[in-house]
């Protein structure tokens, strides 16, 4: 499959990466020769193969609704870049 | 030109667990900001979500209820978007197998049914909340992980009307499950809408608008009602409308066009690595199936059939199921004649009291057993009718019964023929003249002499039967 | 006495025995990380942390009496930054331990101050993507150490470490403990906790040990493996006693040797390395036959892009909100895009791109999803062969260690490095890499031995009795 400049912008904004025109340039050819070596899988028929997104057969994995301690506050925000009282703060929302 | 109006509905819901969809925290609401968190939900690195056991339960209960069918393998999928409410930048939801789809609603047009069909009911995490300043946004993550179920309907409603009664019923439906307390004011129950218009008669259906930000049923009621006009506005005039999100402005009464570009929407949904797919036995539907009460729809029926209700008067009564638990606990137990007596009390007086506080019947302070006692005096014409008011709301404040509050006020009426008797015969023996004028067909006498008995018994006579014994002892002298 | 030559199974004894102290580990430790870590850069220097005497985090000192473990930047260790080696998570102090690292202190393991190098987010073969520059393999510095754990692997081979943490997603255990002439071992997939391991690939990471001997391995296991009520695909299979796994003897062991892993592009020094190494195990009483995995050419392709649509979503959450790096920009778009942008290597971002791709609306059924199917007739290939047989030996890598800079240019190039390493994690299999020869130019040569999912005693027994007979093990590179 071709992979055009344009697919690669458009994933890249999905990603939330700017990529700066040479970057842009040079991921757009990378990209081509990784998905040519992956087209490799057409080859195979498959047609009633189950999808594996879990290898482990297990299944049912739940726990008890019972409180467990939250973070203290000061642990909570120990990493943020940028905060106010106890929020996390970042530039201004547009809805 | 004449249009249908085609709404489907979107609903989240919190599910009211004790703890969050995927980690220990506590799901309350109204929490200092911040404070109900734990690495998991705040999607630190190398933290793993667990599932809560519990919001299953309560998932299938709800779809069960929705006449869903509930799936045998269902698993959960990531939704990919970058938000900063959204702490991975991905939602854990449903994608392609939901917990249940197809299921339907029945709700109650003026006296005539209608069912609307659920195209899905699925489970997901909620978001954070963001606080908007002038130039930074705050955001909160407290809610982020809180166990969400999203009931999605077909596209069968087909007025503002139509949605409104169809929230309610999903609202008193979810209720009567006890696994949402569905309150809007707290965003425990939310409300998208999708809305198009199409000629009548025409199949293929017209271009729709989102809508959303609408904060009560009479919000959804309202932009709905907007939307109709101009879309309506626009056809007329030969125009397209155009597929977008809108936003329901509550102080100028419509709608406008979110802000924010967003774009081709794109999640990337693909299954969620971290948690196992879950598989649902018969047997476990069984018996969660087991758990599911009389359902409102159920009980307004029964409550026509059982006591002689009136459409309009079953509704009301059937809302809140605390709320019908108690009045029908109130027209079982009634041993009156006129069981028409206490179901009016329960619409009227009670109801009324009910709503000045905001609250269901039965959170009044006023047990089953009281309040038909004191109907009970009303029927025996032991306390007239006004008096009973003042009583109720005193028993409502205080807690007290009935009887201790009509003694100590001196609310009782004498009613007691032999009691009275002697009051009217001294009341005609010292009042003569007043007597002889009524045998000779003066009618306000006869007032005069029931105002004399009233005064007598200190106004606790019952006017009615003193007014009838005169007359009888007077027709016979 | 050079303690930090020993093994830990010689420290604990020695400890036991009093003739050592934990103290002394410590120093003698410290000492040579000072010698020679400035030419193998196997651990990360951050500012704040202290070459010359590097913390010790134990959670009680009374059990300190035992040898600290040196953890790979990507397990969370509380108040221990972990980084995953990238600019992005810069100064990322987690407030919780990975489950792995709370089983290491309630056994009494300090966790060493200094964590391992590693390519950034585990996306490399040679631990050359590092915010931190790239580790030097110690038998030959001008080349990799493998990667991603090449941290973890060239501190224990160089004796920096008396052992080590490391994670594999797709091989980053077993490549870099083949080019450094140590153990490697990734555990069945659910084995040992994810919990706090920060995510590549969920489906296919595991944590698992890198050690100076099969024994240390077996201890390491013993420790960190079993069900973890945090990491909902952790297994509750029951755990063995591995060190009752380690006796010397293989007879009636039937290996399988898959004829797909031995064509065109296995270097024929490695070739014929292995190939001795089974000659040995058969002299000591197992029995190998050729077997086919029909569908291996498939597997690098049917892992990049399941890895890296799954690292596309788990790296979504570095965007400069909660912790970490973060741009300037004045709308919030801008500085998304400007914190990833300069937050992310390379190689990371060529993998999240590649995955978003595969997940988006067009090309999911063409990619994503077609690599899943892949993945299950991957996983039946193996099923296939263990109805048969006890274990499959391969060599780890097609070729020893490569040079610094030889691959890092092509990606495709690189990813293939990883060509017999991959099939394992996409069918959740245990494996270990040992070391079983050197080529001409000294380099050394790993073994790599696959067994049935939850058998790592059928690893343990062949690779100690394989140890037990030969000495490469015991060789030391002169850094």
């Amino acid at each position: 499959m071709a992979i055009d400049k344009k697919t690669v912008e458009y994933v890249a904004h999905l990603a939330r990466i700017e990529l700066k025109s040479q970057e842009l340039e040079k991921l757009s050819q990378q990209l081509q020769d990784i998905l040519n070596f992956v087209d490799k899988l057409k080859e195979i028929n498959i047609k009633d193969i189950a999808p594996t997104s879990h290898i482990l057969p297990i299944n049912n994995v739940l726990r008890e609704d019972i409180p467990k301690d939250s973070l203290a506050p000061k642990d909570a925000l120990i990493n943020a870049p940028a905060q106010e009282g106890s929020f996390f703060v970042v530039p201004k929302v547009i809805e | 030109m004449e249009y249908e109006v085609v709404i489907g509905l979107e609903v989240h819901l919190h599910l009211n667990t004790k703890t969050k969809a995927f980690c220990g925290c506590k799901a309350e609401f109204g929490k200092e900001p911040n404070t109900q968190v734990c690495p998991v939900c705040l999607g630190f690195p190398g933290s793993l979500p667990v599932f809560n056991k519990t919001v299953l339960d309560y998932a299938i209960k709800a779809a069960l209820a929705l006449n869903c069918k509930v799936q045998e393998y269902t698993k959960f999928d990531r939704k990919n978007y970058f938000y900063p409410d959204l702490p991975k930048n991905y939602q854990i939801s449903q994608y392609d197998l939901p917990l249940s789809k197809e299921g339907f609603l029945d709700i109650d047009l003026d006296g005539k049914n209608k069912r609307i069909g659920i195209t899905r009911v699925h489970m997901e995490e909620d978001a954070g909340k963001l606080i908007h300043r002038e130039k930074v946004s705050l955001v909160d993550f407290n809610r982020t992980g809180i166990p969400l179920l999203e009931i999605v309907s077909d596209p069968h409603l087909n007025s503002p009307q139509e949605a409104y009664e169809y929230l309610s019923t999903l609202k008193s439906t979810i209720q009567y499950l006890d696994v949402s307390d569905c309150d809007m004011e707290k965003g425990s129950l939310r409300c998208d809408a999708n809305i198009s218009l199409r000629k009548a008669g025409e199949k293929e259906l017209g271009r729709k608008t989102e809508l959303k930000n609408m904060n009560s049923f009479k919000a959804v009621k309202g932009a709905l009602s907007f939307e109709i006009q101009r879309q309506e506005g626009l056809l007329d005039e030969g125009k397209n409308i155009v597929q977008e999100t809108r936003l329901w402005d509550p102080g100028a009464q419509e709608t406008a066009p979110m802000r924010a570009k967003e774009g081709a929407q794109d999640y990337r949904y693909f299954p969620e690595p971290d948690l196992p797919p879950l598989i649902i036995s018969k047997e476990k539907i069984e018996e969660i199936r087991k758990t599911i009460p009389e359902l409102p729809k159920q009980k307004f029926l029964r409550f026509i059939k059982d006591y002689g209700l009136s459409a309009y008067d079953a509704k009301i009564l059937v809302a809140s199921k605390k709320g019908a638990d108690f009045a029908e606990e109130c027209m079982r137990e009634y041993r009156g004649s006129d069981k028409k007596m206490i179901v009016n009390w329960l619409i009227g007086p009670v109801s009324s009291e009910a709503n000045a506080k905001n609250c269901a019947i039965s959170d009044l302070k006023v047990a089953a057993k009281d309040l038909i006692e004191l109907v009970g005096f009303i029927e025996k014409d032991e306390i007239s009718n006004l008096s009973a008011k003042v009583v109720l709301t005193e028993m409502i404040n205080s807690g007290l019964p009935a009887l201790k509050i009509m003694k100590e006020n001196n609310l009782i009426q004498i009613s007691d023929a032999k009691a009275l008797n002697a009051i009217i015969e001294e009341v005609i023996k010292e009042n003569e003249k007043s007597v002889n004028d009524f045998k000779s067909g003066k009618e306000a006498a006869l007032m005069f002499l029931v105002g004399q008995a009233m005064k007598k018994s200190a106004g606790k006579a019952n006017p009615k039967t003193v007014k009838k014994m005169i007359k009888g002892r007077l027709a016979n002298a | 006495m050079e303690l930090y030559k020993l093994t830990a199974h010689e420290l604990i004894k020695k400890l036991k025995n009093k003739e050592t102290s934990a103290q002394e580990i410590l120093s003698s430790l410290t000492i040579r990380i000072k010698e020679i870590d400035s030419k193998v850069n196997g651990y990360v220097r951050r500012s704040k942390e202290n070459m010359d005497s590097p913390l010790v985090r134990s959670e009680n000192d009374s059990h300190s009496g035992t040898v600290p473990i040196s953890v790979k930047d990507n397990i969370c260790t509380e108040g221990l930054n972990t980084e995953c080696c990238s600019k992005i998570l810069g100064g990322f102090n987690p407030p919780y331990d990975a489950t792995v690292i709370k089983k290491l202190k309630e056994a009494g393991m300090p966790i060493f101050g200094l964590k391992t190098n590693m390519d950034e987010f585990a996306f490399g073969s040679s631990t050359e993507n590092s915010s931190f520059g790239p580790t030097h393999n110690p038998w030959n510095l001008e080349c990799v150490p493998g990667g991603s754990s090449g941290g973890s692997a060239a501190v224990v081979s160089a004796d920096e470490a008396i052992w080590a943490l490391g994670s594999d997603t797709g091989g980053s255990i077993r490549q870099p403990a083949a080019f450094c002439g140590v153990v490697g071992l990734k555990p069945t997939y659910g084995r040992v906790s994810r919990y706090g391991l920060i995510a590549f690939a969920s489906s296919l990471d595991q944590i698992g040990p890198i050690t100076k001997d099969v024994e240390d391995c077996a201890l390491l296991m013993n420790i960190i493996s079993g069900y973890d009520p945090n990491d909902s695909t952790s297994s509750d299979t029951d755990v063995p006693d591995y060190a009752k796994a380690l006796v010397n003897d293989v007879k009636g062991i039937k290996i399988g040797i898959p004829k797909e892993y031995f064509v065109q592009g296995l270097d024929p020094e490695v070739k014929s390395i292995i190939e001795e190494a089974i000659n040995k195990l058969k002299t000591l009483g197992a029995s190998s036959k050729e077997v086919s995995l029909p569908h291996t050419q498939y597997a690098v392709p049917v892992y990049y892009i399941i890895a890296t649509a799954e690292a596309s979503s788990n790296l979504a959450r570095f965007d400069g909100v909660q912790y970490g790096f973060r741009s300037g920009g004045l709308t919030l778009i801008e500085m998304y895009k400007k914190t990833r942008q300069e937050g992310f290597g390379e190689e990371a971002k060529r993998r999240i791109i590649l995955g978003a791709f595969s997940l988006s609306h067009g090309y999911y059924d063409a990619y994503y999803l077609r690599a899943l199917k892949v993945r299950t007739l991957i996983k039946q290939d193996f099923d296939a062969v263990f109805k048969d047989f006890d274990c499959i030996i391969t060599p780890t890598s097609p070729t020893a260690a490569f040079k610094i800079g030889e691959k890092v240019a092509d990606p495709l190039k690189m990813y293939l490095s990883d060509i017999y390493t991959i099939s394992v994690n996409l069918a959740g299999l245990p494996a270990v890499s040992i070391p079983c020869g050197f080529t001409k130019k000294g380099l050394p040569v790993g073994l790599q031995i696959l067994a049935k999912p939850f058998n790592e005693e059928m690893l343990f027994r062949v690779a100690h009795t394989y140890e037990e007979n030969s000495e490469w093990h015991k060789m030391k590179p002169k850094v």
